[in-house]
This record gives C-alpha cells, structure tokens and sequence, in this order.
C-alpha cells in the first residue's frame, strides 16, 4: 500500500518537474483563463444587466473557474495521449509498480496544477472587482469543491486519453465536447433565453449545478440559474456532490481496466 | 536454468483475422543472447511484448527468469528490461530526471537512484548532457538513455526490440557497440590467462589470485589458469613480476578481451549462429 502511494507520487513528481522545465506550459495554461476573465468581465460586463449587487463579476469568476477546471480533462486526456504515442505507457506497464499508479499520478498532477490556476485567476478576478461576501471558510470550501470538481473530471480525460492515443486527436475531441458542455449551463448568460430542450439540459448539466454551488459558496445570489424549481438548482451543492462521486466511481474503475490491458 | 520458455503461444489481432502468434514455442538458456529475425509484420514485437507482460496472449504460456508471465506477470516485471523500437522516455524532462525517476518506479530508495542515475550516465557517456531535457538529444542519445533506463535494476532479461531503427549508420554503430559492451559486461568481460608447466600450476593459481583478487579458474588439462581482471594491463605486469620472482616461466600469458563471438562459444559451447526463424516456428503469419 505504502509502496502505491510512493509509486504514484513519483508520477505526480514528474509533472511538476515538467512545469519546472518547460514553465511556458503553466505561463499558457495560466494566461488563458485570465484572459477570459478579462473578456468577459469588459465585455460582456457592461452589456449584461446583471442586478446582482458587486456586478456581473461576481457571477462570472464562478463560471470561469468551473470552465476552467472542468478542462482538467483536456489536460488529462492531451497528456495521456502523449504518453500513449511516445510510448511511455508501454515502459510504465512494463514496470513492478501498481496497475492504477500512472493515472492517479496523473489526475493528482493535473488537480495541482489546478491550484497554481485558480490562484491566479482569483487575483486577476480580485482585480477587476470581484468580491466574495461569504467569509473565508466558505471561500475556501468553495476552491476545494473546484478542485474536487476537476478532479473528477481528469477521470474522464483518462478514458479519452488512452482511448484515442494520439495528442491531436484528444485535443480535439476534449475540446468539441467540453466547450459546449461549459457554454449550455448557467456558467456566463441565465439559462431563461435557451430553448427549452436546451434549459432542461442546462439544469441537470454538472457544470450548471457546479457553478450554482460555487456563487452559493461564494456568496452571490444565482440570478442565471433555475427558471423552473427544479431539484439541481434547488440543491447544487449536493447535486454536485453526486456528480463528482458518480464520475469517480464510474470513470476510475474503467480507466484503471483499459490502463491495464492498452496496447500500442 | 532456461531464462525464458514459451509453450504454444498465439496471439490474434483483429478478432482472428492476423495471426501475429501461432504457436510460438522458445527455449532460451540464462547467460545466452537470443536474436529473432524476420520481416516486418513476422511477430517479433508481438513476442517481446508478451513476454514482457505487455500483452496476453490468446492461449499458450511462457515463463522468464522461471516465473509465469500469465500467473504472476508483477513478478516478472520486476526482474526484466525492456528497450523497444522508440525512445520511451519523456521528452521535457532532463535525462537524469528520466533516470531519477524510472530508478524510484523499480523501487530503488532515494540515494540508490539517484547514485544508479549517474552510474549509468556515466557509461553510456551521457553525463554532459545530463541536466538538459531529452528533446535536446540526438536520436542516438536517446536511445541510448532509453537503454540505460532498462538497465536500471540489472534486469535478468533484457528486452531489446530493434534498438537501432531510426537511426543513422553512425548511431547504429555506436549503439551497437554500447550494447556490445554491456553484453560483455554480463557474461563476462576482460580475462587474465597463463598457461604453465603442470607442477607449477598450483603457485602459480595463488600469485594471479592474489594479484586479481578473484579465485581463478583452472583447466589442468591444458594447464591453463584463468580470472577476471578490470585492470588488465596493470595486473599482467604484476603478475610477470610475481611469477619472475618465484622462478616460474608461463609457456603462455596474455590478457583476453572476448569478442561477442567469444561470448557465444563461452555460453553455448558452439559457434554462434544467427538463428533465423522469422518464417518458421517463432512467428508464423497465415
């Protein structure tokens, strides 16, 4: 057991010496959501009347950290993929270490990752007005509740990235489905103005849930979310609990079995 | 004991349709260097792969080092090495970094893996490029770090699966001769040899021993006595002195470095042959 957890460890060791050495990676993944958060809080900002008191930023930084986190299954299912082609998951395999030591490595190393992000997206969103009111507790909560978020999240990207094996076709493929899952939720506009099909979606959608429990946790009132009384935006917080352990429970499982029997 | 045998082994691809594997059967004696020839598409990766516990096979079994690659596939994994057709090594790290870590993945402590990081980038004269990331590297030095990472824990068997693809004559060459050398290493390398009048023999065994440290060994019949010296030249001079000294003059000295022919007549007791199978029984393509 002890010799798992060291296992997986060095796999985690390996990518924080990768943002160690090619720091441009982090400097990218970093620039990217605060430039989003820079974009939409000039504007969309001042055309979205948002009536929350603070302003649309205090409903946005909940959305774009959401968006953000859940692309830690990009990360996830980009690098794997790497790995696949290079032929680096046939020397891990080839290796005395535990069957589930690589993708845990990897899904902690993309969570740590996660946290260099968040912090500096949370300053940049410090800087242009945002304001969480409900205590530092709470705030905390809320960062960790990210972090479990793109936790879960980096399972699916396991699936995908020893799935598809090759870089460019994980990045394609994480990017055609994460986009639109982050974009038909609540996360940037109210869900009111899709069409109905759309905002039943939106409502069950995790993102929207995640985003939901975050402006809770955050302290702001969410304005964007529930039309209808439904039981996702009656109880995000608990509804992205279930998310987060379902995606867990259903992904780890099957990404550990395909680690176990890939082959390039 | 036999480092690695194969019983009946097949493996399919494409539910049936390619035949990689039908009924591979392997024989391989520890200390010997086994080379499978064959074209492209003959099951040369597909048998690496499987006794390297990468792949399962449909039916048949194996064994290397005298474990099941079937029943305890964590066991083999332990005692083998495994070089294959590309660089696995990742590419933003520095070559120590890789060393480092594939060292802490095989268990080594802290200090043992990191000392055996530098030992290894030592011999395989890499130790200048060490620090910088292996994107850096020639085709050439990566395969060779990628050959130093399978050789980590002194694996029991290595696997090499066409470590020279990709590379131009001159890093063929090198590599070749890198994996010559370690070949000499394992099986035995630089050797110290006298042959003396049949009374002297026993005098004589004690003055080289005490010269190369090692008890050597000693063939009466062709009154020849023999030993392992890492130092060769030094250590003939001392023993010349030594056998000056007490009066013994060897009918024969010198100093001999194998060839890796050397090493298969040593191992095998025959001259080495390449054994070519690559259209009969170790891979048949239907």
């Amino acid at each position: 057991m002890l010799q798992n957890v060291s296992d997986f460890l060095v796999i985690t060791k390996r990518q924080l010496l990768q943002m160690i050495r090619i720091p441009e990676v982090l400097i990218f993944a970093t620039i990217q959501p605060a430039m989003f958060v820079l974009l939409f809080r000039f504007v969309f900002g001042g055309a979205i009347d948002s009536g929350v008191k603070g302003g649309y930023v205090q409903l946005l930084m909940p959305g774009i950290f959401v968006q953000t986190v859940a692309f830690t299954l990009a990360a996830t299912a980009v690098g794997l993929a790497a790995d696949m082609q290079k032929g680096l998951i046939d020397r891990f395999r080839s290796l005395p270490i535990s069957r589930s030591a690589v993708v845990i490595g990897r899904t902690v190393g993309d969570t740590l990752q996660n946290i260099v992000t968040l912090i500096v997206m949370g300053l940049v969103g410090f800087l242009v007005g945002w304001r969480p009111s409900s205590g530092p507790v709470k705030v905390l909560l809320g960062f960790l509740f990210l972090l479990a978020f793109g936790y879960s999240m980096s399972w699916i990207g396991v699936l995908i990235g020893l799935s598809v094996r090759e870089e460019r076709v994980a990045q394609n493929l994480v990017f055609m489905t994460v986009f639109p899952l982050t974009f038909l939720s609540n996360a940037f506009a109210p869900t009111t103005g899709m069409p109905k099909i759309l905002q039943y979606f939106a409502e069950w959608n995790p993102v929207s849930t995640m985003v939901a429990a975050c402006r809770q946790l955050f302290g702001t009132q969410n304005i964007f979310g529930a039309t209808a009384n439904s039981w996702p935006s009656q109880n995000p917080i608990l509804m992205s609990l279930i998310y987060m352990v379902l995606l867990v429970a259903i992904f780890a499982p099957i990404s550990v079995r395909k680690y176990v029997r890939v082959s390039k | 004991m036999n480092s690695i045998i194969a019983h009946e082994l097949v493996k399919t691809y494409d539910k049936g349709a390619v035949r990689a594997l039908d009924g591979l059967n392997l024989d391989v004696k520890e200390g010997t260097v086994l080379g499978l020839l064959g074209p492209n598409g003959s099951g040369k990766t597909t048998t690496v792969r499987v006794l390297a516990t990468l792949l399962t096979p449909d039916s048949g079994s194996a064994t290397v080092a005298g474990i099941d690659v079937l029943k305890h596939p964590d066991e083999v994994r332990k005692v083998i090495g495994l070089s294959g057709q590309y660089a696995a090594l990742d590419e933003t790290l520095t070559g120590w970094d890789n060393l480092n870590m594939f060292g802490r993945l095989y268990h080594l402590n802290s200090s043992g893996a990191k000392k055996r990081a530098e030992e290894l980038l030592e011999k395989f004269s890499l130790t200048e490029a060490a620090k910088r990331p292996i994107r850096t590297y020639s085709g050439g030095m990566r395969r060779r770090l990628d050959l130093a990472a399978s050789l980590i824990v002194k694996p029991k068997v290595l696997f090499l699966d066409e470590p020279t693809t990709g590379l131009d004559p001159r890093g063929r060459m090198e590599m070749w001769e890198v994996i010559d050398d370690e070949l000499k290493n394992q099986v035995g390398g630089e050797r110290l040899e006298i042959t003396v009048e049949a009374n002297q023999i026993p005098e004589a065994t004690k003055l080289v021993e005490q010269v190369t440290g090692t008890k050597p060994s000693v063939d009466n019949g062709i009154r020849k006595i023999s030993a392992p010296v890492s130092n060769g030249s030094a250590s003939l001079i001392q023993v010349l002195r030594l056998l000056d000294d007490a009066k013994i003059h060897p009918l024969d000295i010198g100093l001999k470095r194998p060839s890796l022919d050397d090493v298969f007549i040593a191992l095998t007791g025959h001259v080495a042959e390449v054994v070519v199978e690559g259209g009969a029984n170790v891979a048949k393509r239907k």
